[in-house]
């Protein structure tokens, strides 16, 4: 039992990192209609600026300050310079290209940095407080869940009481009628890439630390669990992808934790089939299917 | 071709890739008076409010409203020029709600508080809508929705409204609201309306102006009472 | 270089009678395709000669590259689905000749049969893990569909260090390849041996997938690509469809992926990462999708330029550090941009780029070399 509740708080912390990068993914995919299958190379890309920072200034908070925002960054460029001038009309386009950016960003860091591990700490302990004789979560997971909390908060705030929420929401739903209606469509495509980008950065900050540290392919597997986490929530709903995100963490911490770990990569293939074939728009699909 | 003319369109050539739709559309509609374009299917009317709206390029002359020339500004700036755009099945979106979507009308005003009082006096207007605020779009009915659609144009306290096809689908009961809705905010605000239906008796029954189209061409202007009276007319393009 | 430059004919000439329109009736099809695989045949022996051992070796692996990569156009360019995943199926059809081999090489198994029935076997079980995969994509669109075969890539390669005790984890498997026949003398280069084992079964592959591409298959793959709910009414089963196409596809990523361990002699999960299926997608796009000749340029860029960069990191001067960082990552940091930058300005590809040089060319006369 004991057992049972340390895995299932571990999970919970684990998921709560999928959570944030199945939103980030979800955000683009309502804004543009792109899986952005380079949001895990871009992620660590800016873990990646985040060490250099670090290093150089000594902080670790500085280093984490920068890689937020050069995720903010790193977004609105790719939109901006790249996705921007795909050609839409067959889907396979803008996944092809950012799959070609992860080849080229995932490069691009190794020429950097090498392709060995680099150290990543956590700035918090990772040894778990025990409650009662009962050992439950760490420091840093407390810290993980937090961070992560703010951000969906501040989102979840962000798209449904503000202004430039209601911009783009409505221009992800209505492009054309919000260009009459005078918003900027385009330009809040570009602040929907910024702001999921930014907020995979995060995600990258967190996880990078809990696994074997930082390396071009830090995130592959786990931008696999977090589309699984998206698809699980519906790739249309931002609080079905953070709940999804939750429940890959949880498959995953129980399958490692009763099986062994070598075995949590087969169940996400495993958990992202079944879910794709039984229900493919998600637990959480919305009740009327948008025009795309 | 007077100077109270809030819209004046000459020598308007656009259309879809190398196609061309509208042939040297010239058009002038006076400051506060409604005009109807009326015509057969396929006779350039959406084309021509899509290409006003700035949504579609033209390929050759001119547009201005209230004098200044139009062209090179991008579509989401004309509705800071005054101009507002209801377009065809009338552009409601549905996964937001009623509020929302009359809030999305008013968010380019810098003035919030007037955007504030031009939401209330839209739900004022639209009484069936104020007890909707939280539904989503697409639990509207067709006339609740073409309500939205209005009001949410009114939001931005437009001077040129261009309404495309509003009876659209709607019962005959509905379509007399709006367009008695459409003289009384012309009588009471002064607001210049640029009207495309294919419901013709009832589009002219309102209007000032009426503007025959056939084949991408403007066949004729007059005034609306003239073509409501002339047999000819009527006959050759309208087909009643 | 200048060799695998050469060496590029062939390969092109092969596929390129698969890629064209062709007007004849069916039975000339065949006979013209094998007529071209005759000729190719005899041109990669005649190059098995005049080429030093290294090139030989080259000229094998874009050989073993060209059935992947023509697979993967056929699934992507012609039928419309998206793959990440053919490094797996690459890895299933590598570690399956593998097993095969030790399997035989234990028992004191020899003879020349013994590598076609290895093939076979590895083709075979990229057929069975293709169906299930594609039964699964049959179903899926779009992104969906690249997820789970992203998934795929990035899992399946895992499995090989979860299932050591078979797989031997990250160190993988040596492949015993016997020496070539004795009756080729005792001097006969390892190298040029195996060329002639790859270029056959890559020709086998290509002759049959080109076949395919002209036949009915082939028109309904297109007929689903380009419009599902228009094929559905033309009486085309859609997802059966689909579901061939990926088999097919597998197949022949099996094979490329048997060919690969039987030129390396060994396999490991490393050589199958996902970086090899985006490999395997940027050459089939750079080519130019759904062009068989397309696929083989794919092919040629998949082993060119990893020995261009390689040249030129020694050209500058380097640290021995920055030198190997270069080495391993400039290939790659080329080949996504150029991914990123051919998708935006040229989706035709280079295939489609030549065609368009060659229709200009010959906008007067009909008659084409070849």
């Amino acid at each position: 039992m004991d057992r049972f509740v340390f895995l299932t708080l571990d999970g919970l912390s684990r998921g709560a990192v999928y959570a944030a990068f199945a939103l980030a993914l979800v955000l683009i995919w309502r804004a543009a209609r792109i899986v952005n299958f380079a949001q895990g190379a871009m992620a660590v890309a800016t873990a990646y600026f985040a060490y250099s920072v670090a290093a150089a200034t000594g902080s670790y908070w500085l280093g984490f300050l920068a890689a937020l925002v050069a995720g903010l960054l790193l977004g609105a460029v790719v939109d901006l310079a790249v996705m921007r001038f795909v050609d839409h009309s067959s889907p396979l386009n803008p996944v092809i290209v950012a799959l070609g950016l992860v080849l080229l960003i995932q490069a691009v860091l190794g020429m950097v940095y090498g392709n060995e591990f680099l150290p990543a700490e956590a700035p918090l302990s990772r040894a778990a407080l025990t409650v009662g004789g009962l050992a439950v979560l760490s420091p840093y997971d407390l810290f993980a869940f937090a961070a992560v909390g703010v951000v969906v908060v501040a989102l979840a705030w962000t798209f449904t009481r503000t202004p430039v929420g209601l911009r783009m929401r409505a221009a992800a739903f209505a492009p054309e009628v919000s260009r009459l209606l005078g918003v900027n469509v385009s330009g809040m495509l570009t602040l929907g890439w910024a702001l999921a980008s930014g907020v995979g950065a995060l995600a990258g900050m967190l996880v990078i630390p809990t696994e074997l540290g930082l390396h071009p392919h830090a995130m592959d597997l786990v931008f696999v669990a977090a589309f699984t986490g998206a698809v699980v929530g519906g790739l249309d709903s931002p609080p079905g992808a953070v709940v999804g995100g939750l429940l890959v963490g949880l498959l995953l911490s129980y399958v490692s934790g009763y099986a062994g770990s070598d075995l949590t990569a087969l169940a996400v293939l495993l958990l992202l089939l079944a879910v794709l074939l039984v229900r493919p728009a998600g637990l959480f699909a919305p009740a009327v299917a948008r025009r795309v | 071709m007077s100077s109270d003319d809030l819209l004046l369109v000459r020598g308007l050539e656009a259309g879809y890739g190398a196609a061309p739709v509208l042939h040297a559309v010239d058009l002038s509609v006076p400051r506060g008076t409604i005009a109807a374009v009326v015509g057969a299917n396929g006779a350039g009317k959406t084309t021509l409010l899509r290409t006003l709206s700035g949504m579609l390029r033209p390929t050759a002359g001119r547009i201005a409203l209230a004098g200044e020339d139009l062209r090179g500004i991008p579509v989401e700036q004309l509705v800071r020029r005054g101009m507002a755009h209801v377009p065809e099945g009338r552009g409601v979106v549905g996964e937001l709600t009623v509020d929302e979507n009359l809030r999305l009308g008013g968010l380019w005003r810098r003035d919030r508080a007037d955007a504030a009082r031009a939401l209330d006096e839209v739900y004022q207007l639209f009484t069936p809508l104020a007890r909707r605020r939280r539904h989503l779009g697409h639990q509207l009915s067709g006339g609740e929705r073409q309500m939205l659609a209005l009001g949410r144009a009114l939001v931005g306290r437009p001077r040129l409204l261009l309404l495309d096809e509003p009876s659209l689908g709607l019962a005959p009961r509905v379509v007399a609201q709006i367009m008695a809705l459409l003289r009384q905010l012309r009588d009471s605000t002064g607001l210049t309306v640029l009207l495309v239906e294919q419901n013709v008796r009832s589009a002219l029954s309102v209007a000032d102006q009426g503007v025959v189209m056939a084949l991408g061409r403007v066949v004729t202007a007059t005034p609306a009472a003239e073509l409501r009276d002339d047999d000819d007319l009527r006959h050759a393009y309208l087909g009643f | 270089m200048s060799a695998t430059r050469a060496a590029t004919p062939p390969t092109t000439r092969a596929s390129h009678a698969g890629s064209r329109p062709w007007q004849g009736r069916r039975g000339s099809t065949l006979l013209r395709h094998l007529a071209v695989a005759l000729a190719a045949a005899l041109l990669l022996v005649a190059l098995s000669y005049g080429l030093e051992p290294f090139r030989n070796f080259q000229l094998a692996t874009v050989a073993a590259y060209l059935c992947a990569t023509a697979g993967l156009t056929v699934l992507t360019g012609l039928n419309g689905q998206l793959s990440l995943g053919h490094g797996a199926l690459m890895a299933t059809g590598a570690y399956t000749v593998a097993l095969c081999q030790n399997a035989f090489a234990d028992r004191g198994v020899t003879g020349g049969w013994t590598l076609p029935v290895s093939l076979s076997a590895a083709v075979l079980t990229t057929i069975g893990v293709g169906a299930v995969v594609g039964v699964a994509a049959a179903r899926l669109r779009g992104p969906y569909l690249a997820g789970v075969t992203l998934a795929v890539a990035v899992v399946v390669p895992a499995l090989a260090v979860t299932f050591d005790d078979v797989f031997n984890g990250e160190q993988g498997l040596s492949v015993p390849v016997e020496p070539p026949p004795a009756a080729l003398g005792p001097y006969f280069p390892y190298e040029r041996w195996q060329l002639w084992v790859t270029g056959s079964a890559t020709l086998l592959a290509l002759l049959l997938l080109g076949n395919l591409v002209r036949s009915r298959f082939g028109r309904t793959f297109r007929a689903v690509r380009d419009d599902e709910v228009a094929a559905r009414l033309a009486g085309i089963h859609v997802a059966r469809t689909q579901v061939l196409a990926f088999v097919v596809s597998a197949a022949t990523a099996g094979l490329g992926g048997a060919l690969l361990a039987v030129l390396a002699q060994s396999v490991s999960p490393g050589a199958f990462s996902l970086t090899l299926s985006l490999f395997l997608l940027m050459a089939v796009v750079i080519g130019g999708l759904g062009s068989l000749a397309g696929a083989a340029w794919g092919a040629v860029l998949l082993v060119a330029l990893p020995d261009l960069t390689h040249t030129l990191t020694d050209l500058l001067t380097l640290s021995p550090a920055v030198a190997q960082r270069m080495e391993g990552n400039l290939p790659l940091a080329i080949f996504g941009s150029t991914l990123v930058v051919v998708m935006i300005a040229a989706p035709g590809g280079v295939q489609g780029l030549l065609s368009r040089l060659g229709r200009a060319l010959l906008a007067r006369s009909p008659a084409r070399r070849s």
